[in-house]
């Protein structure tokens, strides 16, 4: 058993998912036919292989810091489920 | 033959000469789509208005001797790239309402080659999918064979190119989702070297591995295409300022004296005896052009479906953490405080299969198992990248199937997901090494489904597979089939 429904509990909270008992069932058990799959990896030597996270070898790329136009509060908040015209408005976060 | 069944090239030198307008082109399209877009489900959202005026915009350029690359040339755009003013959902419950304020690069770069945009196409939501029975918009059905999958994620693009709903199309592929549904719909799909085409505006997936590509009706149209989508993007820093040669300088120059590698490891147990037949038809082919067909390694193949379904999620799971419908994007009324609102957004926004790479992407990035799966993922993702080099030190191609089996059944394989992975098995390694690659139609099977052979370049030799691929094409005996659609 690679991860417990306990687990799968803690993984959807810090993924910021509700799930509903079956959920939780049928993830537990996806979710270790799954990694378990990934075992295979551990049959490969990869002692002093550099992790590669990019195809193409990444540099800075820089500008001048120049003025330019920008969207504007009304585009902006154009396709946002609340606002006041001016912020998004979301639920209290403050009491 | 009807106007929506021509080519990039043969419509564009009809509208050259005067033979058609663009608005009758586009007529002929939008008429198709009418016919059997209902059966399909090819689109998401049409663009009627929009296409209309651009055609309009076409004849009035060919009038007066304006012609551009796609002037008047009706393109189908996979609903992962924002269209300002247009709704662009990414087949996600999450972004049915979402309207861009502005364009993605590409389209903005087929908007000025003169192209008239048709619609947007469906696909597996965010692109996580290899059938398009994920999207919140229902299935997409192949033109072949109305019940069995078109290949996703651009599953949309793929069917609207094979069943004429279009004349070409733009997809996006992270795994293979432009090149399987290529082979599954019968059509050419091109997934460019990462960083050859620009991603600004195309909803992030895997920012590692996405990539825009064009899916066509021939080769021709595929080099077409990507004289106009190919290019450095200054608003993306990933894409590179290489020169773009002309892409169709090279489809009549055929391929003496090359050398194609053939990798045993993928012609494995497994694989249906009908794509095996097909694909080596093909290696007959490419020796009757002079080529020199040679068994090569790829000896970390095997590890690909591993290392893709570590490393896409656990990008995926980043990229979508921005859904927390505040900005942009749906949200459920309640919730009282602002997490039971995120929590409650993104769990009904989100459907099963993106809850799911979602999950494995937050575990695997997780305290404790980073070291173990997403550090691993990468380091192996290296060694698939290096026997890719190695390879191609001595090859000018490299040649392979497509996909394992033909299109499969709608409903065969979806509560499985990772059977659903595997099916991934020989495309998932060219996203992971960054190189470019092609898949072309290379035959049937007995129950009459296209079936493909894919094409891989070093990185920035789309000009070579294109080069490759227009050979074989005009030198392949395939009998031209068409959908019973």
């Amino acid at each position: 058993m690679k991860i417990t429904k306990k687990e799968v509990e803690y993984v959807a909270h810090l993924a910021r998912l509700d799930c509903s008992e079956e959920e939780k069932d049928i993830f537990t058990s996806q979710l270790n036919d799954i990694l378990g799959y990934m075992d295979i990896l551990n049959t490969v030597e990869t002692a002093g292989v550099e992790p590669m996270n990019h195809a193409l070898s990444l540099e800075n790329i820089l500008r001048e810091d120049e003025i330019r136009e920008s969207l504007g509060a009304e585009r902006a908040l154009a396709n946002a489920p609340d606002s006041d015209g001016e912020y998004f408005r979301v639920t209290r976060v403050i009491d | 033959m009807s106007l929506n069944e021509l080519t990039v090239h043969d419509v564009h030198n009809k509208l050259v000469t005067g033979e058609v307008t663009a608005v009758e082109v586009l007529e002929a399209v939008y008429d198709r789509i009418d016919a059997v877009d209902g059966t399909i489900n090819a689109y998401i959202s049409l663009m009627k208005e929009g296409a209309y005026e651009a055609a309009e915009q076409a004849d009035r350029d060919l009038s007066e001797g304006r012609v551009k690359p796609l002037t008047g040339i009706p393109v189908a755009i996979k609903d992962i790239l924002s269209t300002e003013g247009v709704r662009t959902t990414c087949g996600s419950r999450m972004l049915e309402n979402f309207i861009p304020p502005y364009d993605a690069t590409v389209i903005r770069r087929m908007k000025e080659a003169g192209a008239v945009l048709v619609g947007k196409t469906n696909m597996d939501e965010f692109a996580m999918g290899s059938s398009n029975e994920t999207s919140y918009f229902g299935v997409t059905r192949n033109p072949w064979d109305r019940n069995r999958i078109p290949g996703g994620s651009s599953g949309g693009s793929a069917a609207a190119v094979n069943a004429n709903e279009c004349i070409a199309a733009v997809g996006s592929d992270t795994g293979g989702s432009i090149r399987q549904p290529a082979a599954h719909c019968g059509v050419v799909g091109l997934k460019p070297t990462y960083g050859r085409v620009s991603r600004y505006g195309l909803i992030a997936f895997a920012s590692s591995l996405d990539q825009v590509g064009p899916l066509t009706k021939d080769v021709e149209d595929a080099a077409v295409m990507m004289n106009v989508l190919a290019g450095h993007d200054a608003a993306d820093s990933t894409s590179v300022p290489h020169p773009v040669p002309d892409y169709r300088e090279n489809l009549s120059r055929g391929i003496e004296g090359w050398t194609v590698g053939i990798p045993r490891e993928y012609f494995i147990e497994g694989i249906d005896p009908e794509i095996k037949a097909a694909v080596d038809g093909v290696i007959a082919t490419v020796e009757s052009l002079g080529a020199e067909c040679r068994d090569i390694s790829l000896p970390h193949s095997r590890y690909c479906v591993a290392v893709y379904y570590i490393i896409a999620p656990a990008e995926a799971s980043s990229n979508l953490a921005r859904y927390d419908g505040v900005r942009y994007g749906f949200r459920t009324s309640g919730g009282d405080t602002l997490l039971d609102s995120y929590k409650m957004t993104r769990s009904a926004g989100f459907g099963a299969e993106v809850k799911r790479r979602i999950m494995i992407g937050t575990y695997s990035l997780s305290a404790g198992y980073y070291d173990a799966y997403y550090k691993k993922a990468s380091q192996v993702r290296a060694l698939i990248k290096k026997d890719f080099d190695d390879a191609f030190r001595s090859c000018d191609i490299i040649l392979t199937p497509t996909t394992p089996t033909p299109a499969f059944r709608i409903g065969e394989k979806v509560d499985d997901p990772l059977q659903m992975y595997l099916t991934d098995i020989f495309t998932l390694s060219i996203n992971l090494a960054g190189v470019p690659a092609l898949s072309l139609p290379c035959g049937y099977s007995t129950d009459g489904l296209p079936l493909g052979v894919q094409l891989i370049a070093h990185h920035f030799q789309e000009d070579k597979l294109i080069q490759a691929a227009a050979a074989v094409e005009s030198h392949l005996p395939l009998e031209k089939k068409r959908p019973g659609i």
